[in-house]
């Protein structure tokens, strides 16, 4: 202890004590502070990457879970249309069908009743034309058979005959 | 990884080349004297020990019997009715005396004293000498080593926190060795120790506190002769600022304790008894707490300081093919558990400090029975 006393250097103690106290204000100040900061900046910046990893994560499974789902909507929808625009087909044919049908019918019967007209005037038309013939014939007829007196008087008698007889 | 071990394997060489170096001078001086070896190596060694006013790197004696000295002189600052302020070559290695405005000092065993025109010493009856001492402020070799440690560390904890701001977080350089350290103190010591809301303030202390015992305790392994942390001066101002923050910071919960250790569980008048003698013990524990971090610290490296030396100067006593080799093998395994011991000491400072601090910043449980109680 005696020992320990004699070789206590006062000034030493001195200069320790001021030099240490200098050299913790500025390691303090210029190092211990940055490089704290510093390694929790770093800290803290690992540790939010982890978290918005885990959320990225997250939301990926999100939007995996609602492109499912929006799949499953879209092909359902799909389905659906296909089968409208089926019965929309179905019903076009359908219509188009007996509208042609209608029609047809339509057209038959105006060509019916054109034939039907046709007809009758053609039957008229020959009608008046034998009509004329037969007054044509009759009248050159007539014509020859009163071009002599003999066959004139002969129609005379005839007719007369004929008179008679009713 | 070859050219690595090579270089450690030439610096750990040339570590003992340099300690040989101390021991050799010693060798020749002893011879020149005539006195016994054994002696003039155990003066070395204490006089290696001590603190010294001029920075020499080696000694030798020439062959007309003149000692040179390589190193340079160091400035002494007396306070001895003004300041006095001179060179140590002035003292010639304690070989003469100085003279400064009509005192007349002496180098007498690593101490300066005030004596007459001729340096006479004055002993007491256990050899002491009995010469007025004047206060002494010298740039001595450990304030010179304290100053370089404080830059070195400056320098290397500046540059590793320029490098994050650099590199965008990432050390470079040296601060890829460090920074794992400086980690480690806040994960391993300050955290578990002093607790996790009031861990940040000790911080600079606690790092600080490391490097600057672990580098020196480093530099005490080099062949330059440096005993700065087996210097009692030095571990005692470590040790006072453990002790000042420890109870500057304390809590009320701190100082509770050392008053009043038993608390409610026991009424006042039960309370006496015991606390004559308890409180004194607890108030006796604040004191040997700081007390033994000085003692460790200094009586390790003081110790491994000695026994380094004497197994260094073992090899010139034994002076033999079989026990040189033999001490030199000795030497080489304690300066390997010099190193590992370096960085322990450094390591219990801090912790044993970061565990008091701990201990007087803590906020004990009841604090929180009470906060339940007014919540319920």
């Amino acid at each position: 202890m005696e020992k320990l006393l004699e070789e206590f250097s006062v000034g030493l103690f001195f200069w320790q004590t001021l030099l240490f106290g200098l050299l913790l204000f500025l390691m303090w100040k210029f190092a211990w502070k940055p490089i704290l900061k510093a390694v929790n900046d770093r800290e803290d910046g690992i540790k939010n990457a982890l978290d918005a990893a885990e959320d990225a994560k997250k939301e990926m499974q999100n939007v995996t879970a609602d492109s499912e789902k929006l799949l499953k909507e879209a092909r359902a929808e799909r389905e659906a249309m296909l089968k409208e625009a089926r019965e929309i087909k179905d019903k076009i044919v359908a219509d188009a069908k007996d509208q042609a049908q209608v029609e047809g019918d339509k057209m038959v019967k105006q060509a019916q009743a054109t034939i039907e007209s046709e007809k009758n005037a053609a039957v008229a038309d020959i009608k008046a034309q034998v009509a004329n013939l037969s007054v044509d014939i009759a009248e050159k007829i007539i014509k020859g058979e009163l071009s002599d007196k003999k066959k004139q008087l002969k129609l005379v008698d005839d007719m007369l005959g004929d008179i008679k007889l009713n | 990884m070859q050219k690595n071990t090579l270089t450690r394997f030439l610096l750990v060489v040339a570590l003992f080349l340099g300690q040989f170096t101390f021991a050799s001078d010693t060798e020749k001086e002893a011879s020149e004297h005539g006195k016994d070896l054994k002696t003039e190596i155990k003066e070395y060694i204490s006089h290696h020990l001590q603190d010294a006013h001029d920075f020499s790197l080696f000694s030798y004696t020439k062959e007309n019997g003149e000692h040179k000295y390589v190193g340079f002189p160091l400035p002494v600052i007396l306070w001895d009715d003004g300041l006095k302020v001179f060179s140590s070559s002035k003292f010639h290695h304690g070989e003469t005396l100085a003279e400064v405005e009509g005192s007349h000092y002496k180098l007498y065993h690593s101490k300066i004293y005030k004596t007459d025109a001729q340096g006479t010493i004055h002993y007491d009856e256990n050899h002491h000498a009995t010469n007025v001492k004047p206060l002494d402020f010298s740039i001595t070799k450990n304030v010179v080593m304290i100053i370089v440690t404080g830059l070195l560390m400056l320098w290397l904890f500046t540059s590793l926190a320029r490098s994050y701001a650099k590199n965008n977080g990432v050390p470079t350089g040296a601060g890829r060795f460090f920074e794992p350290i400086v980690l480690y103190i806040r994960d391993d010591i300050a955290r578990p120790n002093i607790g996790e809301k009031r861990y940040r303030k000790y911080m600079p202390f606690l790092l600080t506190i490391f490097f600057f015992i672990w580098f020196l305790n480093m530099f005490g392994l080099t062949p330059l002769g440096i005993n700065v942390t087996g210097n009692i001066a030095i571990t005692v101002s470590l040790a006072i600022m453990t002790f000042l923050i420890t109870n500057f910071t304390g809590t009320k919960d701190y100082w509770m304790h050392q008053f009043d250790p038993l608390g409610k569980s026991l009424p006042w008048y039960g309370k006496i008894p015991l606390y004559i003698i308890l409180v004194p013990i607890e108030l006796l524990g604040l004191i040997i707490k700081p007390f033994s971090l000085l003692i460790r610290l200094y009586a390790n490296m003081q110790a491994g300081h000695i026994v380094l030396m004497s197994l260094i100067g073992l090899m010139f006593i034994f002076k033999s093919w079989l026990g040189s080799p033999l001490s030199f093998g000795l030497a080489f395994a304690i300066s390997l558990i010099e190193v590992l011991v370096a960085l322990l000491q450094a390591y219990i400072f801090t912790m044993l400090s970061a565990l008091y601090f701990g201990f007087a910043s803590e906020e004990h449980e009841h604090d929180h029975e009470h906060e339940a109680e007014i919540a319920h």
